[in-house]
């Protein structure tokens, strides 16, 4: 059941192929607006890697967290899932993963290119991608909460970055932290082990969280 | 002779209940705030260090407090509105939490006030101020929610589950921001620990946190009584109401 | 502690400016919660026809 709801999942992004690519784009976009603000001096660029390409991250994954139940929503599939036997939390995991094996894995593969276009040293770029493959799925499964709290508002899409941004502080703060520990020559493990830690207590609570929403909107 | 506390549950008769316990917060809020400011201003002595600026503590501690204090309760109601689909502690909830996000800013505000003399610029990134705007933005978050949602059945579940999940996530926040503030220590100069008070000092503060405790009461059980109005407009009690209203 | 003068305690040792700046900003955000919530009140009672402790009959007239 769960892999059939990601591989369901999966088969429907692929065939909306614009969606994948849109937020990548939206991603490799926002990054390079930054040198073109702020002035190409290297070291400064160095030093504000890690938090630019974290935020647009953060605002990459959130832009498609509208989308994750909205067309299910839209044509009853939701009904059927929130009736069928099979536990909501695990279809609500599923979908979460799919979310983030659509938006989060493309935002992880091309985080190193992006970091080189910011002079980044080579172990950083590795500490950026463990920190970004570690944080994207904490991104999408909190974010799947605000996805279904908002379903079928008008103006919901504003919304769920409002509910949703407060929470992803904690792991934007030890994402960049990390990447910038490591840069420092200060060890990154204790802010790894953190996002580690919120990585496994989402996996735990999110579902639950997002599956009790759903069925608040749908009553 | 056992008390039916739950005789008070019900919208209809807490509305007459809070009618008449309402004067009393009023009362109360008023004197303890007449006797804070005095304190404050009359009885408790300059700070050595800081000259007459420490004064905003009167406003800004409590404010503080209060706001995290309501946030906490905010979403205590909110759970058991959630949990026992009682009506009454959800309208408790939403009438909270325009009350929190005021003593948000206010603290806010005056922790800026306070920041410019002692720390030279109005806005320090400093772990408690970092952490008091991001909890007004779980204020608005969950007020903007409830706005969004017509039905008010499913803008009191939703309100819920988000101020759940804010109030799980105010400790981890609160650490994260504190742990990201000591590892820029040298960007701001905080103080870590509150100066060491005088008991004159320490005695105003408190009367005003007990001031602002029954100002908050009071406030937010006239705005329970205007949400229940509104939301049991189609009840018989409110019906007989008008009548009554009408007559007069 | 006395203050001198009226004028001293306004100057508030050379900090009036951020005393009285956030004491007024705090009364007046009080003042407005409570404003806000008595007009919601009598929006909902002109709405209502039901008129608490006011003359009907002066505002019949």
């Amino acid at each position: 059941m769960f892999g059939w709801i990601i591989k369901r999942d999966l088969l429907l992004a692929m065939r909306r192929q614009s969606d994948v690519l849109t937020t990548l784009f939206f991603f490799i976009i926002v990054v390079s607006l930054f040198p073109l603000s702020v002035g190409p001096e290297m070291n400064m660029l160095r030093t504000m890697a890690p938090g630019v390409v974290w935020v647009a991250a953060l605002l990459a994954s959130m832009l498609s967290l509208g989308r994750m139940f909205s067309n299910d929503y839209l044509d009853g599939t939701l009904e059927q899932m929130l009736l069928s036997p099979q536990s909501l939390s695990l279809l609500v995991l599923g979908k979460a993963l799919a979310h983030w094996l659509v938006t989060g894995v493309p935002l992880v593969l091309m985080a190193p290119i992006l970091g080189i276009q910011y002079d980044l040293p080579a172990e950083a770029l590795y500490v950026l991608t463990t920190t970004l493959l570690l944080g994207t799925p904490v991104l999408s499964l909190i974010g799947s909460i605000g996805a279904a709290l908002t379903l079928g508002l008008r103006g919901g899409g504003v919304l769920v970055s409002l509910l949703v941004l407060p929470l992803y502080i904690p792991v934007l703060i030890f994402g960049a932290g990390a990447v910038e520990a490591n840069m420092a020559g200060v060890g990154f493990n204790a802010h790894l082990s953190l996002i580690g830690a919120f990585l496994l207590v989402s996996l735990v609570f999110a579902p639950w969280a997002t599956a009790s929403s759903l069925r608040v909107s749908l009553e | 002779m056992a008390i039916n506390w739950f005789k008070y549950s019900s919208p209809a008769s807490f509305y007459f209940l809070a009618g008449k316990m309402i004067p009393i917060f009023v009362f109360a809020a008023v004197i303890l705030l007449i006797a804070g400011l005095y304190v404050g201003f009359f009885v408790a002595p300059t700070d050595f260090q800081q000259g007459e600026a420490y004064r905003i503590i009167f406003i800004h501690v409590p404010a503080a407090w209060m706001s995290m204090f309501l946030y906490v309760v905010m979403a205590f109601w909110a759970g058991i509105g959630l949990a026992f689909n009682t009506r009454l502690s959800s309208m408790f909830a939403t009438a909270i939490a325009p009350t929190g996000a005021m003593f948000t800013f206010i603290a806010l505000w005056t922790g800026a006030l306070w920041g410019k003399p002692m720390w030279g610029t109005w806005w320090v990134w400093d772990a408690r101020l970092t952490s008091e705007l991001i909890l007004l933005f779980l204020y608005i978050g969950f007020m903007s929610l409830q706005a969004a949602i017509d039905d008010p059945r499913r803008a009191d579940k939703a309100g819920a589950i988000i101020a759940l999940v804010g109030v799980v996530n105010i400790p981890i926040i609160y650490f994260s921001v504190q742990w990201w503030n000591t590892l820029h220590q040298g960007a701001s100069v905080s103080i870590n620990q509150a100066p060491s008070m005088a008991t004159t000092m320490l005695m105003g503060m408190l009367i005003m946190v007990l001031a602002s405790w029954m100002y908050s009461i009071a406030v937010i059980l006239k705005r329970a009584r205007v949400i229940i109005l509104e939301r049991e407009s189609h009840t018989a009690w409110v019906a007989e109401l008008r009548k009554k209203g009408a007559e007069q | 502690m006395s203050w001198s003068s009226v004028s001293e305690f306004f100057s508030m040792g050379g900090y009036g400016l951020y005393v009285w700046g956030s004491y007024i900003v705090t009364f007046i955000c009080i003042a407005g919660e409570i404003l806000l919530i008595s007009n919601r009140r009598r929006t909902l009672e002109k709405q209502y026809g039901l008129i608490h402790g006011v003359n009907r009959k002066r505002d019949s007239k």
